[in-house]
């Protein structure tokens, strides 16, 4: 499966410190994955989950996934974001978002650039993000091969599966 | 050619490498790879191979004892994959412990080396000069499939502290302070080095690491030294290297802090970085509970420090004060030294060793529009229960003495 480094989608703005316990609430833990996504963003922007749509692009501040291990990416996945550009992203948060299949760009200046509703458009590949509204590029940290390698088998689990280490 | 950080030497050995810099991305051989409890709620696929059972540790940690079926049902799922794999490394209740302390007593996280595990506190072996960081669950499967794992190389950060910490102002007071000073470091190391860091006990640097996690370090690393020796000889063997950072390393920043004139500092209700206080900014805010335990403060240290504190007093009739102990081998020391006598006799709940009350799953879950003091890790709205509770976090000195006066207050106070 090739990766479409390519990606336009509409942007929902979120501040700093957007921290994984809001994403994926410790009560979700034991429900089913769609129902967990539903919880998504429940205590700081209740009826966001009803809102997005497949495509849509989340923009945050600093230290974006700040906090736990949780299968957070899983959740903002499963509601259809189909990438997550902040100003600097949480090392584990990344890591997860690569293994459950969510791009994840740190672009410093984009919380700045984009407002809510815009359009973003994403080269995944060269790291770089356009707003089609201003005009304005940014240049973000581009994700290794490797990585891409893992977003485009739909995540880690996929592709563990397709090498023969999983069931 | 500059020369190399901790963390950029570690990597480098162990993937192979003569040298590695901020911005690359390397695969990494793994020197031990921990399994916990977590890791089985809910559906797991189900892998193949184990690269090597030796370097395996299963631990039961979050959930232990199971407090509900899905618990339950994922310890037998658990116990299951290690007889599958012939796991011997197996840390189930009754010798449990939080997996950061337990590799810590075991003597597995070791100078130079690299552990894996799925949470996110596992920068807490940093305090052995272990390059170590969180690593999510799937990610789990592939190091338990393969021994490997990628690393994105950061710049780091160094810190030195100086300075002598004053009575009942404890390391998480430094740690805390730091975070409300500097902020959060997403995407660096940290090294904390230092005449202070270098009179501090393992317990002391253990907590400055595990809480590391909070400012979003990649790796948060201090210096083998004779209090590192000492702690690993008395329960290990097996041999190590400790790494250095070369003389003309090149860091992101240096900061020098003294830490001889510091206050106990509270981190306020939502997060960390940018968001730590004075005792005496908060003091006087009533609390519902308080709590010491964690992989952050719950040692033997820290259980003396509190039981130092509530002996002869009484926990105030308003608040829970409870403890847990990070790990089986710390309540039973603490129950040969008397501390959870002196605790039990303040008033206080002393539980067994498990994560319990930090992350709301268990043994102490807050109320609606409760307040919690707490040395544990995490302060996130909802994190420890009632979305609607808000979430102190302090050291185990300034817990206990909040404890005793039913709301916020100083521990010098009681000097």
């Amino acid at each position: 499966m090739a990766l479409d480094t390519h990606l336009i989608g509409r942007v929902w703005k979120f501040g700093d410190d957007i921290n994984t316990d809001l994403m994926y609430p410790s009560t979700v833990y034991g429900l089913p994955e769609a129902e967990q996504a539903r919880q998504c963003f429940a205590a700081n922007r209740p009826g966001w989950v009803d809102e997005v749509r497949e495509g849509d692009v989340i923009v945050g501040g600093r230290n974006y996934g700040t906090g736990s291990s949780r299968p957070a990416a899983r959740s903002l996945r499963q509601l259809g974001i189909r990438c997550l550009l902040a100003e600097t992203i949480n090392g584990l948060f990344l890591r997860n978002a690569v293994n459950f299949g969510l791009p994840a760009l740190a672009v410093p200046g984009v919380a700045a650039a984009f407002d809510e509703g815009d359009l973003a458009e994403i080269d995944l590949a060269a790291g770089r993000v356009r707003n089609p509204r201003t005009g304005q590029e940014l240049q973000g940290t581009p994700l290794p091969p490797m990585l891409r390698e893992i977003i485009a088998a739909g995540g880690l689990v996929p592709l563990l599966r397709q090498r023969g280490y999983v069931e | 050619m500059a020369g190399m950080t901790i963390a950029e030497k570690i990597l480098a050995r162990a993937a192979g490498q003569e040298r590695v810099r901020p911005g690359e991305i390397v695969v990494c051989e793994v020197d031990v790879a921990v399994q916990l409890d977590m890791g089985f709620l809910g559906e797991r696929p189900a892998l193949r191979q184990v690269w090597d059972p030796s370097r395996v540790v299963v631990v039961a940690d979050h959930l232990a004892p199971a407090a509900d079926p899905a618990s339950a049902e994922a310890h037998v799922r658990m116990r299951a994959f290690a007889e599958q794999f012939g796991l011997q490394h197996v840390y189930d209740v009754g010798r449990q412990g939080i997996s950061h302390q337990l590799v810590a007593e075991l003597g597995m996280a070791l100078p130079g080396t690299v552990l894996a595990n799925s949470d996110s506190h596992t920068c807490a072996a940093g305090a052995f000069n272990c390059v170590a960081r969180g690593l999510g669950a799937p990610e789990m499967l592939y190091v338990l499939a393969t021994g490997r794992t990628w690393y994105l190389c950061g710049p780091t950060t160094r810190f030195v502290l100086s300075g002598e910490l004053p009575p009942r102002v404890l390391p998480r007071d430094v740690v805390h302070y730091i975070a409300g000073a500097y902020g959060d470091f997403a995407g660096q190391n940290l090294e904390y080095v230092g005449p202070t860091v270098a009179a501090m006990s393992m317990a002391g640097r253990q907590t400055i690491a595990t809480m590391s996690a909070e400012l979003s370090v990649e790796f948060a690393l201090f210096e083998a030294d004779a209090t590192t020796d000492a702690y690993l000889r008395a329960r290990t063997d097996a041999p190590y290297t400790p790494v250095f950072a070369d003389p003309d390393a090149e860091y992101a920043a240096v900061h020098h802090v003294d830490v001889s004139a510091l206050e106990p500092q509270v981190a306020l209700p939502g997060r960390v970085p940018h968001n730590v206080a004075p005792v005496s900014a908060v003091a006087g805010t009533r609390i519902h509970q308080a709590f010491v335990g964690s992989c952050a403060n719950g040692r033997l240290e820290d259980l003396a420090m509190a039981a130092e504190i509530v002996k002869g007093r009484k926990v105030h009739p308003n608040v829970r004060f409870l403890v847990t102990p990070s790990s089986q081998q710390q309540l039973k020391e603490a129950v040969r030294l008397g501390i959870v006598e002196t605790l039990l006799e303040a008033d206080a709940v002393v539980t067994n060793s498990t994560c319990g009350a930090c992350f709301g799953g268990h043994m102490g879950v807050l109320g609606p529009n409760e307040v919690c003091l707490t040395a544990s890790t995490r302060n996130f709205q909802g994190r420890m229960g009632h979305p609607s509770a808000q979430i102190y976090l302090g050291s185990p000195a300034t817990v206990a003495a909040s404890a005793i006066a039913g709301c916020i207050a100083d521990p010098r106070d009681l000097l």
